[in-house]
């Protein structure tokens, strides 16, 4: 058996490469997820790179990269397989005027011809490498989730007509869940876990100077600070990493220099997506006074 | 946690010594609380073969991704893991001498960090001539530049100083925190240092200024944690594994009782109640949608059979009328029960989208209705707030009376309960031996939808002393028993 990646270092450096900066917790767990051979299930806060991640790893491995979007009402037709029931129709008119027997043309129209892959047969059955991406988990019905179950432990899927196919290669998997349920204890037990959150401060200004152009260290530096003041404000929706980045350009285009009270004021409407929320944070920023906003948590015995 | 502290560094760990650690370690976990199935013990068996060893970062989210699949455990874990994994190696013994890092004071202030534990441990002497002036100074100095690995020593020197640990004491180390971090009065220390960020550039916004605050506060939460894992270490060393992971263990979150949850791990509730909602809000929604099919509608299958000849072969039916019940919360917000009722009315508001009318009333011995506090109102923590403070609830002299508290409800708005509504009454029937009034439950009970009891003690402790919660409980159409997030997440689901 092949390994995709040497080390945790390796992940790290080639998800680099492809401008992902990942921490040390991200890069180990996709090193383990090839190591182990088993599906890693990242969840987090929207915006923190869930989706990007399985991206960029399909990118370092020069694997296909093959998603299945999850929705509430995904079955099982549009998940793994469906039979192409006109074409067997077709075939089976077109045998009528022939003497062929039944039982023939039964074997016929139930063989690979005439099935249609979704995108968990297509991953078991592609020949070249590929990351499977299944994309926000959490939406499907808690039902549909055991769908998932058997291509996620053995890498294979039943067929009733054809037999079971097995993986020619694995596949690197990722889910990925904004947790808006609790996923069920038999998916999370095939699964490797990986909690994304908000980067720390030094990684996420690292992030903005990668992948907004012309910025200023100092601008990044600002731009990290400020989204971390207001990261730990009590809010409806903290911002995103991408909102970071998308404010991050707007300052730019902008030809902001230094970000002052009134910059970040006039444009925190990139930043926050609540009217109550900007209304806290334009209150926060704008007037602090001194030592009373928040004590240091005095500890008692 | 940029510890540089190896479970390999000793050759014996590797193969049967690492095995029963691992598995003492996994028996922590399961003690704590973590559901760690077979399955995953042997996953992460079979990770830690694939990292290095003396990569303990590496080593510690191994073992995180193969057992902990829930977020809100992850506190746990890490706890269980500094207790198991950081404390190993013989630098931790309590006679050690741990602070031979520094010179005197004036020295270059640790421009020159030791590469880990092993530079602290070096040759003896010097570190003890540290004055606790000089040891504040030092600090000072750390948490302005943000020097990590300075922090780390002076955190060790703190605590050697101030903590005063005596061998062999059964205590979970908060009393040592509590006396270090008094003795380094760190409150003071950050207003000196904004004191001196404004000196040094007195055109300070008020927004950089703001950022230079975070920054501090950043450091001085770093030091803290650095102090605790001090302090827990020293304490492995004396008392041993097991008995240390024992004292630390802590409930999960959702099963913290809501009437003896600590000041940290209220806040820690608070942080998780809001993805609770949310969490509650959508599957409520689809319980809703894909709930069981309407009535028959008996036009439309009739108009659709024409198509069969005029057989109903294809019954119809009515679109499934949601049922949004309108609610109306009566809590009992006497100090005894007032961080379950807080916590009920957070909930219940958050997803007030799911009913059609939340109406809440608070009492202690008088009742008033607070449902104006919510209205309009987007931060639900800062209502609840109000209704703390604001509400008038005191009729004589503030202890819980349930039956003139249901009287007045039943006078001002008995009217107003209708078979739509549904009644949630919060609060441990602790009487205080006044009367009962229960026939005023048993009226509610005929006109209402449902009346609910929700009690936050212990069934064991229902009806005893003053606790009459049998009496109104046989007019109600159910009583349980809500001490954790658990049961509150389980009640409201059945409540929709």
């Amino acid at each position: 058996m092949e390994y995709r990646f040497d080390s945790v270092d390796d992940v790290r450096t080639r998800l680099k490469g492809a401008d992902y900066l990942s921490d040390e917790g991200t890069a180990g767990v996709v090193y383990l997820g090839d190591r182990l051979q088993k599906p890693v299930l990242v969840e987090g806060p929207a915006g923190t790179g869930k989706t990007q991640l399985a991206k960029s790893v399909a990118e370092i491995t020069g694997a296909r990269l093959i998603r299945l979007q999850c929705y509430e009402g995904l079955d099982e037709s549009k998940a793994l397989y469906e039979w192409n029931y006109k074409k067997q129709l077709l075939r089976i008119q077109a045998e009528r005027n022939n003497e062929t027997n039944w039982e023939e043309i039964e074997t016929d129209i139930f063989s690979d011809e005439f099935l249609l892959t979704r995108p968990l047969l297509e991953a078991i059955r592609a020949e070249e490498p590929v990351v499977l991406l299944i994309d926000e988990v959490d939406r499907v019905e808690v039902e549909t989730e055991a769908l998932l179950l058997e291509i996620l432990s053995d890498y294979q899927v039943s067929i009733p007509e054809l037999g079971t196919v097995t993986a020619k290669q694995i596949p690197l998997v990722f889910l990925t869940s904004n947790n808006t349920r609790e996923l069920s204890e038999a998916l999370k037990r095939r699964c490797l876990f990986l909690h994304i959150d908000y980067p720390d401060m030094e990684r996420e200004k690292e992030i903005v100077l990668t992948k907004v152009p012309d910025i200023t260290e100092t601008l990044a530096d600002q731009v990290a600070r400020i989204v971390r003041s207001i990261r730990q404000l009590e809010l409806k929706k903290s911002p995103s990493v991408s909102e970071t980045l998308d404010w991050a350009r707007t300052l730019v285009l902008l030809g902001v220099e230094s970000v002052t009270e009134a910059d970040a004021v006039d444009t925190i409407n990139i930043l926050l997506k609540y009217q109550s929320d900007i209304a806290k944070a334009v209150k926060e920023l704008s007037d602090d006074k001194g030592g009373q906003r928040r004590g240091l948590g005095k500890v008692g015995p | 946690m940029t510890d540089t502290v190896v479970p390999g560094a000793d050759p014996t760990f590797v193969g049967g010594p690492m095995l029963e650690l691992l598995a003492g370690f996994i028996r922590e976990l399961r003690e704590a609380g973590l559901p760690v199935s077979l399955t995953e013990n042997l996953d992460a068996m079979e990770a830690v073969r694939h990292i290095p060893l003396e990569d303990r970062e590496a080593f510690k989210y191994a073992l995180a991704a193969t057992l902990v699949k829930n977020n809100t455990h992850w506190r746990a874990f890490e706890t269980v893991f500094e207790v198991y994994f950081s404390l190993r190696g013989r630098q931790y013994e309590l006679s050690d001498e741990l602070s031979d890092l520094f010179g005197p004071a004036e020295d270059e202030d640790g421009q020159d960090p030791p590469e880990g534990m092993d530079g602290m441990r070096g040759s003896g002497g010097g570190g003890e001539a540290l004055s606790p002036e000089e040891l504040a100074e030092m600090l000072y100095k750390a948490l302005m530049e943000g020097d990590e690995a300075l922090m780390r020593a002076l955190a060790r020197q703190a605590v050697k100083r101030y903590a005063g640990m005596e061998p062999g004491r059964p205590v979970g180390g908060t009393y040592y925190l509590y006396r270090t971090l008094r003795n380094l009065d760190l409150d003071a220390v950050l207003d000196k240092l904004m004191q001196q960020a404004k000196a040094d550039a007195p055109d300070l916004t008020r927004l950089e200024e703001r950022l230079e605050r975070d920054e501090y506060e950043t450091r001085i939460e770093q030091l803290k944690k650095e102090v605790e894992a001090e302090i827990r270490r020293r304490l492995v060393a004396d008392r041993g594994v097991e008995a240390m992971a024992k004292t630390l263990r802590k409930p999960l979150p959702e099963d913290v009782d809501f009437m003896h949850a600590s000041r940290e791990e209220m806040v820690s509730l608070r942080k998780a109640i809001y993805p609770l909602t949310r969490k509650l809000a959508v599957r409520l929604a689809r319980k809703r949608r894909h709930g069981r099919k309407g009535p028959l509608d008996f036009r439309n299958t009739v108009r659709h059979s024409l198509s069969y000849g005029g057989v109903p072969a294809e019954p119809k039916f009515r679109y499934p009328r949601p049922t949004k019940p309108e609610i109306f919360v009566i809590a009992d917000i006497s100090g005894s029960v007032a961080a379950f009722a807080r916590f009920t009315l957070h909930l219940v508001y958050a997803i007030s989208g799911q009913f059609s009318k939340v109406r809440a009333f608070v009492f202690i011995d008088g009742l008033d209705e607070v449902t104006r506090f919510f209205e309009g109102v987007d931060d639900i923590a800062e209502a609840v707030h109000r209704v703390n403070t604001e509400a008038d609830v005191v009729w004589v002299d503030g202890h819980s009376d349930y039956g003139h508290a249901f009287e007045v409800f039943w006078q001002r708005h008995g009217r107003e309960v209708t078979s739509k509504t549904t009644v949630m009454i919060l609060g441990d029937a602790r009487n205080n031996y006044h009367a009962s009034q229960s026939w005023i439950i048993k009226e509610m009970q005929k006109k209402a939808r449902h009346v609910f009891w929700l009690n936050p003690e212990p069934r064991s402790y229902w009806d005893t002393g003053d606790s009459i919660v049998g009496e109104y409980g046989i007019h109600c159409d159910g009583t349980f028993e809500c001490r954790n997030l658990r049961q509150l997440e389980k009640f409201v689901d059945l409540l929709a």
